[in-house]
């Protein structure tokens, strides 16, 4: 179980309280109508899966039912940071690897 | 693959249509656990135990969402007498606001619950529309929702089976307000007293919980009151 930091309850609850609802920081193409197939494909259906550090949107649900971020590392399951919607992480990923 | 494009549209400023909830005089309230028939309960069942029930019924509760400016702040403090409690999980009581008695919750950072007598939910509405304007929204959930007082020196062991929320005093003092998972179910939790809670369930669930709260004291005592 995780015993997630839900930033604007200001608490740490229990993952039950939760949903995870997919990968963060993804954009939505200020004008589709000029995407091509491909671009309009990735945004909609294609997703990361780092072995690592990876952000996620997760949600309060059964709280406040804000929509917040994780960083969370694939492999150890350790949640590394939680910020809020529009807020940058401070722990990224080493792109140098 | 292409969205619709909406223009957007000035609307001009309509009154907000309240609807009075309230059945005539003649019509009798029925509460989601009217089927459960517990005056009889509360007469025949065990009056000493660990836990104490009662259902709070046919209360008037107003889900306000908003982002308050200062200005909407004090109108709204003028409304219901007190102001909105703006820091997390808390909530704020007042015996004597313009309205009666009236109780505001913290949901979450822009919505409160607001709750005060049956009768007074349908003047609060429309005073609330009255007086305040800008940006915000303020729904009638009386109909879908009941208040259960649950209290007695067991009811943390029994709130405990049913709610992974840490309910020590340390973590949990009188005044906090939480909503989280219960007992399958969710329920929005406050602490009124030391060992007194309230918990604001949906009505649908309503049966399940009495059901459940029953079950989780049966080991303590319940004595239902009426």
């Amino acid at each position: 179980m995780f015993h997630i930091y839900c930033p604007y309850c200001c608490e740490y609850r229990e993952e039950e309280e939760f949903h995870v609802a997919g990968q963060a920081h993804i954009a939505r193409p200020l004008d589709p109508d000029a995407c091509t197939d491909k671009e309009w494909g990735e945004f909609m259906y294609f997703r990361a899966n780092p072995r690592g550090i990876h952000h996620e949107l997760w949600v309060h649900g059964a709280g406040c039912r804000k929509y917040f971020n994780v960083t969370r590392d694939t492999q150890t399951y350790e949640i590394k940071e939680v910020y809020k919607v529009g807020e940058k992480p401070s722990v990224v990923a080493d792109q140098a690897k | 693959m292409s969205d619709v494009k909406v223009e957007a549209v000035e609307l001009a400023p309509v009154d907000k249509l309240v609807t009075k909830q309230l059945p005539a005089a003649e019509i009798v309230g029925e509460s989601p656990l009217h089927h459960a028939d517990l005056i009889s309960v509360a007469e025949h069942g065990p009056q000493e135990g660990g836990v104490h029930f009662h259902e709070r019924k046919l209360m008037g509760l107003l889900t306000l969402r908003c982002l308050p400016s200062a200005e909407q702040q004090e109108v709204i403090k003028a409304l219901l007498g007190v102001a909105l409690p703006m820091q997390p999980l808390t909530s704020v009581t007042a015996d004597d606001s313009p309205i009666g008695k009236v109780s505001v919750r913290w949901v979450s950072p822009d919505e409160w619950l607001i709750i005060v007598a049956g009768e007074q939910a349908f003047e609060l509405e429309t005073r609330f529309f009255e007086q305040l304007t800008g940006h915000y929204s303020l729904v009638n959930i009386s109909g879908g929702t009941t208040i259960f007082d649950v209290s007695g020196r067991h009811v943390v062991d029994m709130l405990k089976k049913s709610t992974p929320v840490d309910l020590h005093g340390s973590e949990f003092p009188v005044g906090k307000v939480v909503s989280t998972v219960f007992a399958k179910s969710g329920a929005m939790i406050c602490r009124v007293a030391e060992d007194q809670f309230e918990l604001v369930v949906r009505r649908s669930f309503a049966d399940y919980l009495w059901l459940w709260i029953q079950d989780a004291s049966r080991e303590y005592g319940l004595v239902v009151h009426h």
